[in-house]
């Protein structure tokens, strides 16, 4: 099941196609498989050494059809899976059945649950054990701890109880790849999973070794609200939103196989096929595709003329990895064929074509009525929702009069039960509504600023942010997130991050890791921090920090854990990030998210 | 030199020693006639109980001796007996001293004779009484077997973890048996008992019959056995004064030595070290002491006091009246030093040493010539130490040192690591400290058990000084020692709370690992809340104050703490102890001034209990949260008034909330209720649940025209909205008569584009060119397209003289069927573009 790295083919992909602009002494990765062996080992012991488990089911919250007189469930620290829990054993019980039951908690156990577990009266009942599984690499460069809840429960709930478990995620890596030498964090979770780590570091035993990964960056989902909200159009983003990746792998379904069957890939490096589109444009990928199906029927052609002695070669070499090669090359084809069916319409284009007027604030009117339109037409459920999202957040909230019509007619559209959606959505400041004092407010700023700010260029730059009052423009100016617009934008050949997003937009959660890494801290940053309500900090490692400067390689890699998930966009932006500036990115996250799982996440719509 | 073997005695192949330890402090009268006395091994302290035969429930006089001898005032304490007749003493690991009394009670007191806690051994030894008691050691802790007058075996491997095992009964034995003993085999606890001449094993669960292979026929009774240290040999000693030695398995007979002594010993043990060559066994009878080995020979110390035998892992201490001995073999190492004519290299380079210091030349002259090649060991030889006398060690370090000199690639460490752990040996063999242990004991035991042992001792000073010495890692050495020792100060109930916690905080400022916490709950054991509190303040880790606060109900500042300190199950935790705790008023008062806890335990409630939700939003006076819950409510329910009663409710709450929006929406959604219940009855069609835009659409989709315009009107539908409706509706189910009048039925807000669209979408392009002439100038082109009319679109895009929609128009042309269109469109873009 593991996946077993090797660094020849890593080394060989790296910079495929874009080769000629990257730099090519980044460092190589730590090998992360020995997480995936720590955890199956773990696993294995728990299940078969300590409580013989001989068979494993998927949790269906539906009654259990066993004849075993054991069960053990392996679950999540959810309150309504202990609750289901606790109904099979109350059920047994009336039933008279008389089975022992086991839960494992993973990552670890709440009181909460075992509260449940009391008042359900079944605390007697059932024994309970933890496995601490924290973190689960899906690639070479991508760790998931795996907990979508994470998102939810921490920004829109206030309820922080994974911030331990993230803080564990980020001990486990430190005691196998660390010491870090330098932690950049922004956002309010951001420092309190950073304090957790040092408190169980604290705790526990020290070791000095060979540090592996130098820097880490923890940024909060809620710093960059916008990116996940974007539409993606990079390759490995676009099959995320479209066919839904599930830890590493994905389902395609009969319309991409062209076959009765549905098929379960693997998307990783090890797809060699994938490992090169992945972070491509859609517009760059049936090109190379196509380019990739020539080369295959060239290998293949080599067979012609072949002598006996060279053709037993060719089969016993190079036969299998050309198979294995045409099957991943015609999947992906599928793929791309069912990307474009959906992507190349018309709908699409003027919904790509709103999100980046949007973002640049540019025929905010237009953009306005389409998202009526597309609610009024019943188009998506959570597109609208997207679309709403992105206007109050780009515009900082909606007209009052727009914010009543468009919900009101979202509401006629999708039932009342949204209104609870909005009330989320309200409480984490993804829609929200204009408030008449706010002009008042970022004008004394800005006029505050103006005193200080004595340069000429600064003050225009006041006066249009205050024109369009608004910290997304503010920041997007400061931070060039929106290249000039009227220039060609060459997808090919990528300039900087701005391409994962057709060259419209620079995904601000990444900018920001870049700045904070040139500058090697927030110094000079302090205007935007401030826009992104703070909570940064940047720590030396301490003692060790000048021992570690000569390990330069390590200085190099950086890890960078997004709490609350990132997206597929913002991996392959700071991948690209990574070839420009020679360093090489881990991407710790609680989840995988994209702009659906986000808002979905959000809704109040079922009981 | 010439002293050291004096007090060797030949017996088989080895020599055995026996030395003065210590003499003893104690001021006995009678000696140790009457009394029960206990020694624990490595070197452990000493427990004993005066015996008055006469007074049996009258105060009995007690004193406990650790260390015995000269100053004794240090650890000691007498105190009059108060309780029943104590059958046994014994001593636990953890230097607890054990006293069993007759009716199966096990008294418990700390090193300083302080009552700690007691036990029982069962109810049915009340009446039966214990007749003998035995304290023994496993790997599970201490462990305490008796035998009751009924002749049944109690036992209980771990004192800590009580757990009585009553033992099969004995076939045949009446009254007390012979005699008995606990072995530890197969991680269990056995009992082996001797019944005149009949052996049993007794386990858990049976009693069998055993046969000790090769035992004298002349025998008729076993009448005194012991078990060694290990639990790996067995000694039976028979009336006719045969010593059998054997594996405790019974499975390997060692040795039989005849004693002719045929009076039952008062005492035998063990006396091995570990890998020695032969069994020995020390028997001992009033005033005699014997040491039997292999062969025939023994070697007999006549002993001037009652004694009692320690036995150790690798000797026997002797204790009496008076004196404190150790009885050993002495090992192969150090006789090869010492034995007479020796020229075994450490021999040579002990006296190489000796002439060195008197004459440096002759000294050096004296090694042998071979001694760099042969030898590397020998430094190593001559300083392993566990042979050597605490007067002789300093001489054969330094001669291990100055051998050293004259080997280049002998490794320090070992000469380090052995100095170092002699230095500690001696500082706990001291008087006032008083454990004498051997190097063997001492490595097996491990450092960290000795700093244990000097905890319970008090000894903190000392306990710290060692593991600096040995450099131990703070939180298992320093700090540990430290913890102890506030523990400890918190008990001074003379000293003021404010004094203690100082004194506290500047000692253990600066060490690693130090749980404040633990400090804490001692003194709160002690009944000290306030120094407890005080001292929590110094805990650095929030977390760790909370069980205790909750403890000494301070939950509110529990509640604070745990919330600082991050970890929502700690949090948790505290709140449901609040809600228990206290009356639902005051809790969610206390959860209001507390977020994190509030948001916490909405979630539980979210779950687990809805209608105290609604209390805390009541209590709150959160309409908002209110007017949600309801709605959240309203579609959990089947029934459509219960539906429409919630979404009432909702309306009221919104209303106080003053969010007029959400107020007016809820309502329509209960217009819309009632109107989806009216037609469902009317016309069959389910309808309750649908939004308003489902509604609609079902409606047009059966042909319900009029329903359907009624609800658009009273429902203030936007125009676009239905006209989108409306046009889809009718599009699907191919009604192209009645799209045709709704198109012209007025001017389409949505303009004509869709209605091509629509009609595309369905295949009908005859249909939708009936559109295209009404669609706007600026989405003709698309319009032409759509139906396929290239020469259209590209008539309307040239009338335009718009640029990019001529491109788009050429891309979608294929050069060679429109050759002539492409050519126009050409011509048109360029003029377009000169503009």
């Amino acid at each position: 099941m593991y996946v077993i790295q090797a660094a020849a083919v890593r080394g060989r992909c790296a910079g495929c196609l874009m080769a000629q602009s990257g730099r090519r002494d980044a460092p190589e990765l730590p090998d992360f498989s020995l997480l995936k062996r720590l955890a199956r080992d773990q696993l294995i012991y728990l299940l078969e050494q300590q409580h013989e488990v001989d068979k494993l089911y998927k949790v269906e919250l539906k009654p259990i059809v066993s004849t075993a007189d054991q069960l053990c469930f392996l679950i999540r620290p959810r309150i309504q899976t202990v609750k289901w829990i606790s109904d099979v054993v109350n059920l047994d019980k009336a039933a008279g059945r008389l089975r022992r039951y086991k839960i494992i908690f993973t990552p670890q156990k709440f009181y909460a649950c075992e509260a449940v577990l009391e008042e359900q009266g079944v605390f007697g009942d059932v024994t309970c054990d933890e496995w601490a599984f924290y973190l689960l690499p899906l690639d070479d460069d991508i760790i998931s701890l795996e907990l979508p809840e994470f998102f939810r429960e921490n920004f829109l709930e206030g309820d922080q109880r994974w911030v331990g478990a993230a803080g564990g995620a980020l001990r486990l890596i430190h005691s196998l790849y660390g010491p870090f030498s330098k932690v950049y964090g922004i956002g309010q979770c951001a420092k309190m999973v950073y304090e957790s780590w040092r408190e169980q570091v604290e705790d526990g035993e020290q070791k000095t070794q060979q540090p592996e990964i130098g820097n880490v960056f923890l940024i909060d989902r809620d710093v960059d609200f916008i990116t996940p909200l974007c539409s993606q159009v990079v390759y490995e983003g676009l099959v995320d939103d479209i066919f839904r990746i599930k830890c590493g792998s994905v389902e395609f379904g009969p319309e991409v196989t062209s076959s009765d069957k549905s098929i379960k890939v693997m998307l990783n490096s090890q797809d060699k096929v994938f490992n090169e589109i992945r972070n491509e444009h859609f517009s760059n990928v049936f090109g190379f595709l196509s380019q990739k199906a020539r080369n295959l029927q060239t290998a293949y052609d080599k067979r012609r003329g072949m002598d006996i002695q060279q053709m037993k070669a060719f089969v016993s070499e190079e036969l299998k990895g050309l198979k294995q090669e045409h099957r991943l090359l015609s999947l992906h084809i599928g793929a791309s064929e069912c990307i474009m069916k959906k992507k190349t319409k018309q709908d699409f284009q003027e919904l790509l074509k709103t999100e980046h007027s949007l973002l640049e604030g540019f025929e905010v009117r237009e953009c306005v009525s389409f998202i009526e339109e597309h609610i009024n037409r019943q188009i998506s459920m959570i597109d609208s929702l997207r679309l709403l999202c992105l206007l109050s957040l780009t515009e900082n909230g909606l007209l009052p009069k727009d914010y009543r019509s468009l919900k009101a007619q979202y509401l006629q559209s999708y039932g009342i039960e949204h209104l609870l959606t909005f009330s989320n959505l309200k409480q984490m400041g993804l829609l929200v509504e204009q408030q008449p004092g706010e002009t008042l407010t970022v004008m004394e700023s800005k006029v505050g600023k103006l005193v200080n700010d004595k340069t000429a260029g600064k003050l225009t730059d006041a006066f249009s942010s205050l024109a369009k009052k608004s910290n997304f423009r503010a920041l997007s100016k400061r931070l060039v997130l929106i290249p000039k617009s009227g220039e060609e934008y060459d997808l090919r050949v990528p300039r900087d991050m701005a391409y994962i997003f057709s060259g419209a937009y620079v995904p601000l959660s990444c900018k920001l890791i870049e700045q904070v890494l040139e500058r090697d801290g927030w110094t000079g940053l302090e205007e935007i921090t401030r826009m992104l309500n703070g909570h940064e900090f940047a720590v030396s490692g301490g003692a060790n920090g000048t021992e570690s400067r000569i390990k330069a390689d390590s200085q190099r890699i950086v890890l960078v854990m997004f709490l609350g998930g990132c997206t597929y966009s913002e991996i392959s932006a700071l991948r690209f990030l990574g070839r420009e500036r020679g360093y090489k990115f881990i991407v710790v996250t609680t989840a995988i998210t994209n702009s659906g799982r986000l808002l979905e996440a959000l809704l109040d719509n079922h009981p | 030199m010439a002293f050291v073997t004096a007090n060797w005695n030949p017996l088989g192949e080895a020599f055995y020693r026996k030395t003065e330890l210590y003499e003893m402090g104690w001021n006995l009268k009678d000696g140790l006639r009457d009394c029960l006395l206990a020694a624990a091994p490595y070197g452990g302290p000493i427990g004993k109980h005066f015996w008055k035969k006469y007074t049996l429930c009258s105060t009995l006089p007690m004193s406990f001796f650790s260390p015995p001898f000269f100053s004794t005032t240090l650890y000691s304490k007498e105190s009059h007996w108060k309780s029943g007749v104590v059958r046994q003493l014994g001593w636990t690991v953890c230097d607890d001293l054990l006293c069993i009394q007759e009716d199966g009670t096990v008294l418990i007191y700390d090193l300083f004779g302080s009552f700690k806690r007691h036990f029982s051994m069962g109810n049915e030894v009340g009446q039966s009484q214990v007749v003998e008691a035995k304290v023994f050691h496993s790997p599970y802790g201490t462990g305490v077997a008796i035998v009751t007058g009924a002749s049944r075996f109690t036992l209980a491997t771990n004192i800590d973890d009580l757990k009585l095992r009553r033992l099969p009964e004995v076939p045949g034995l009446q009254g007390a048996p012979t005699c008995w003993a606990v072995l530890t085999q197969d991680r269990q606890s056995k009992v082996l008992v001797a019944n005149g001449g009949d052996l049993f094993i007794l386990d858990y669960t049976a009693c069998t019959a055993v046969n000790p292979p090769g035992l004298s026929p002349q025998a008729s009774s076993i009448v005194h056995m012991c078990v060694s240290f290990s639990y790996k040999y067995l000694a039976l000693f028979t009336d006719s004064g045969h010593v059998w030695m054997g594996s405790a398995n019974l499975k390997e007979k060692l040795s039989e030595v005849e004693t002719k002594v045929r009076n039952p010993p008062k005492q035998m043990a063990w006396c091995r070290r570990p890998k020695s060559r032969q069994p020995s066994v020390v028997i001992m009878w009033d005033r005699h002491l014997l040491v039997v080995g292999e062969g025939k020979d023994t070697i007999s110390y006549h002993l001037e006091d009652d004694s009692i035998l320690v036995p150790e892992m690798d000797g026997v201490r002797i204790i009496n009246g008076t004196n404190h001995e150790l009885l050993q073999e002495v090992p192969a190492s150090c006789e090869e030093i010492f034995k007479i004519a020796s020229m075994a290299p450490g021999a040579l380079l002990l006296e190489a040493h000796k002439e060195y210091e008197v004459n440096v030349a002759y000294g050096i002259n004296m090694l042998p010539q071979n001694y760099m090649d042969k030898s590397i060991g020998t430094a190593a030889h001559c300083l392993h130490p566990h042979h050597t006398e605490m007067s002789d060690r300093h001489q054969h370090i330094s001669a291990a040192s100055f051998g050293k000199c004259f080997l280049s690639n002998f490794p320090p460490e070992l000469f380090v690591i052995m100095c170092r752990d002699l230095r500690v040996l001696n500082a706990v063999r001291d008087y006032t400290v008083g454990i004498p242990l051997t190097h063997t004991q001492f490595k097996q035991m491990t450092v960290q058990v000795l700093i244990d042992r000097l905890v319970y001792r008090k000894l903190y000073p000392l306990a710290i000084e060692i593991c600096r010495y040995l450099k131990t890692p703070e939180y298992q050495g320093v700090s540990r020692v430290l913890k102890h020792w506030a523990c400890c100060k918190v008990q001074q109930k003379e000293e003021s709370d404010e004094v203690i916690a100082r004194t506290i905080s500047l000692k253990l400022g600066e060490a690693a690992g130090i749980s404040y916490s633990e400090i804490a709950t001692k003194a709160y054991e002690c009944g000290r809340t306030e120094l407890a509190i005080k001292l929590l303040e110094f805990e650095p880790r929030s977390g760790e104050q909370v069980p205790l606060l909750l403890k000494m109900k301070r939950s509110q500042l529990a509640l604070s703490k745990a919330i600082e300190s991050g970890d929502t199950d700690l949090v948790y935790t505290v709140v449901t102890y609040l809600k228990n705790e206290m009356n639902r008023g005051d809790f969610f008062m206390t959860l209001r001034n507390q977020p994190v806890a509030l948001s916490l335990y909405r979630q539980f409630c979210k779950h687990q209990e809805q209608d105290t939700l609604k209390d805390l939003f009541n209590q709150d006076d959160d309409h908002q949260e209110l007017g949600n819950f309801y709605v959240k409510a309203s579609y959990k329910e089947k029934r459509l008034e219960a539906r429409v009663a919630h979404l009432q409710s909702a309306v009221d709450e919104y209303n106080k909330a003053k969010n007029e929006f959400a107020a007016k929406t809820t309502e329509e959604e209960m217009r819309l209720l009632r109107f989806q219940k009216k037609l469902e009855e009317e016309k069959g069609e389910s309808l309750v649940g649908f939004s308003l835009h489902d509604t609609l659409r079902t409606l047009l989709a059966v042909g319900l025209h009029k329903h359907a315009e009624q609800l658009y009107k009273d429902f203030k539908v936007p125009d676009k909205r239905f006209w989108w409706l409306k046009l889809t509706a009718l599009a699907e189910k191919e009604d192209w008569e009645e799209l045709e009048k709704f198109a012209k039925s007025k001017k389409s807000p949505i303009g004509y584009l869709p209605f091509v669209e629509v009609c595309v979408k369905h295949h009908n392009k005859y249909e939708a060119k009936k559109y295209v002439s009404r669609v706007t100038p600026e989405q003709k082109v698309k319009a032409h397209l759509a139906v396929g009319d290239m020469e259209g679109a590209a008539d309307a895009a040239i009338e335009r003289r718009n640029e990019g929609e001529i491109s788009t128009i050429l891309s979608r042309c294929s050069p060679t069927t429109d050759r002539a269109l492409v050519e126009r469109l050409n011509r048109a873009k360029s003029t377009a573009a000169k503009k």
